[in-house]
């Protein structure tokens, strides 16, 4: 047998096989400057046609890879330059128009979802801007495989307030036009703050303005692998533990990397990054919430959650970074809610509150992360949420993220079914006192400063 | 390059002999077998170097998955260069 052992090769297998390991997307980023028009229909035609050229054979690289190496490529997805950029004089009917462009471009190619519909409105927004998240709750519930973010902060550039109450208000109408499927046009629409320009996950995938014609990244997951090597490992000390998560981690990115090299070469793309997240699934196995109750905690959300997350998205990234050439994206632990099956059990026990989950963000890869809250919470009220998380990624100089669904006439004690990976989830409670003098007060709030830490 | 093939499944006659027969048939030479049965579970990896396949590697994929489909058996074939990245520094 070869340098690589019997049970090296048992390990894989079971991982794969038991464990859920798989790579959760192979993305690729398609730069769409040169779709440029002054004309609205030549501007879609140059889009649909550049898209559909490049990523012309992209399923079937990711089916054969996969087949190849015997691992399950879940998704094969598209992201763009975010839209707003290459929008010019178009109104908010206009990028209706673009929107189901892509959304077309994404079926003809039967990719999973296409992302980059989005705007960077950090400092402040253009005409263009402005028109596009206007057009967000039509474009998102006209088209099925469209995703659409918003980048409303940076660290360098503070918090555009302006830009979070509009996003709040196209959140609520979106859930209000996708009322008869669960509001599930929020699930498809995402708020950022500090927001990766490589990133190949959904919904906040978008090919960032320094980034090449063309570029292939991937993400990995394995929240299966990390907890069942930390069951396996019982009752050991905290640094043993960081360093089952770091051997873990290595071995899952490794496989990314594989994949990232021969998708890149097989389509003729650039490599771009592995993004090493923990993502999880709603199937049992796939939980990053039982990651941490392996470690110790009776229910994810009790104390210490935090501390555990803190050292788990940590140690996931140490032993992730030596096993890729370049490493980016969210990479981490994410916590959705809705996609993780120990979550929602957390969620339903009420061991997990919303209060929690936003401490938790300050820790994580991302943040709070499809969140149903009641279906009347006030606009104000979900602008407020918003900005607490995207605050949390300013201040830390870290990315956050908001992605919640204020169901539309469900209310706490109910859930709602989104179905496969998009999951179930429960209505959290959200506070019943007013943000609303905070949120109208309009503007931004200026970048935070970086001496006098404390 | 060389292909790992696990095969799992209930004991019986015949599996080694099935499996090596469909590797000759498509041209793949096996360079390792290693094979236990335990409590009535028959466990085998074989490892085969498969340049001189008369198909392509997808097509000798597909060929031993429905091996094992019709003979109540799983069989999983993978690249060995997923083993190598993942085992190896």
């Amino acid at each position: 047998m070869s340098i690589v052992t019997r049970s090296d090769i048992l390990e894989t297998i079971n991982m794969i096989q038991h464990e859920n390991l798989d790579v959760r997307t192979i993305t690729m980023g398609i730069s769409l400057y040169d779709c440029v028009s002054d004309d609205i229909n030549r501007l879609c035609d140059n889009i649909y046609d550049k898209i559909t050229h490049k990523a012309e054979h992209i399923v079937k690289v990711g089916n054969d890879i996969g087949k190849k190496y015997g691992i399950p490529i879940v998704n094969k997805r598209v992201s763009v330059t975010p839209v707003a950029l290459i929008g010019g004089k178009s109104t908010s009917e206009d990028y209706v128009k673009i929107a189901k462009t892509l959304d077309r471009a994404a079926k003809e190619l039967g990719i999973n979802f296409i992302g980059g519909f989005s705007a960077l409105v950090q400092k402040g927004m253009t005409k263009g801007s402005e028109a596009l998240i206007r057009s967000i709750p039509q474009a998102l519930t006209e088209t099925d495989y469209l995703c659409s973010s918003l980048n409303v902060a940076s660290t360098k550039a503070g918090i555009n307030m302006d830009a979070i109450y509009m996003a709040g208000k196209a959140i609520k109408e979106l859930a209000y036009l996708t009322r008869e499927q669960n509001s599930i046009g929020c699930a498809k629409f995402v708020v950022f703050a500090n927001a990766p320009e490589d990133n190949p996950f959904m919904a906040g995938a978008f090919h960032g303005i320094g980034e090449p014609e063309c570029v292939i990244n991937v993400g990995v997951s394995g929240p299966g692998v990390v907890a069942a090597a930390i069951k396996r490992a019982g009752n050991c000390s905290f640094g043993e533990l960081a360093d089952i998560i770091k051997k873990t981690a290595f071995k899952i990115t490794s496989v990314g990397q594989l994949v990232a090299t021969e998708a890149a070469k097989e389509l003729g793309a650039p490599f771009g990054i592995v993004d090493l997240s923990l993502a999880p699934t709603p199937a049992i196995g796939d939980s990053v919430a039982r990651i941490l109750e392996n470690m110790g905690l009776e229910h994810c959300g009790t104390h210490g959650t935090t501390a555990a997350l803190a050292m788990l998205n940590d140690a996931v990234k140490k032993g992730g970074v030596m096993a890729s050439s370049s490493v980016g994206g969210l990479s981490g632990a994410f916590i959705p809610v809705s996609e993780d099956e120990g979550m929602i059990e957390a969620v339903n026990v009420g061991a997990l509150h919303l209060n929690k989950l936003e401490a938790m963000t300050a820790v994580c890869s991302v943040g709070l992360d499809m969140i149903a809250i009641p279906g009347d919470t006030p606009v104000e009220t979900v602008c407020g949420i918003i900005a607490d998380e995207i605050a949390i990624g300013v201040v830390n100089t870290k990315t956050t993220a908001a992605r919640l669904i204020p169901a539309y006439g469900k209310s706490v004690g109910d859930s709602v079914d989104f179905g496969g990976l998009l999951g179930t989830a429960p209505i959290m409670n959200v506070s019943p006192f007013s943000c609303s003098d905070f949120i109208r007060r309009g503007g931004h709030i200026p970048a935070p400063m970086h001496s006098l830490k404390n | 390059m060389k292909a790992v093939i696990s095969v799992t499944g209930k004991d019986g006659v015949g599996i080694v002999a099935k499996v090596s027969v469909k590797c000759a048939e498509c041209g793949a030479n096996i360079v390792d077998i290693s094979q236990t049965v335990l409590d009535g579970y028959f466990a085998m990896i074989l490892i085969a170097e498969v340049s001189g396949l008369n198909i392509q590697f997808g097509d000798f994929v597909d060929a031993m998955t429905s091996l094992g489909n019709e003979n109540g058996l799983r069989i999983h074939t993978m690249h060995e260069d997923i083993f190598n990245s993942m085992h190896r520094i």
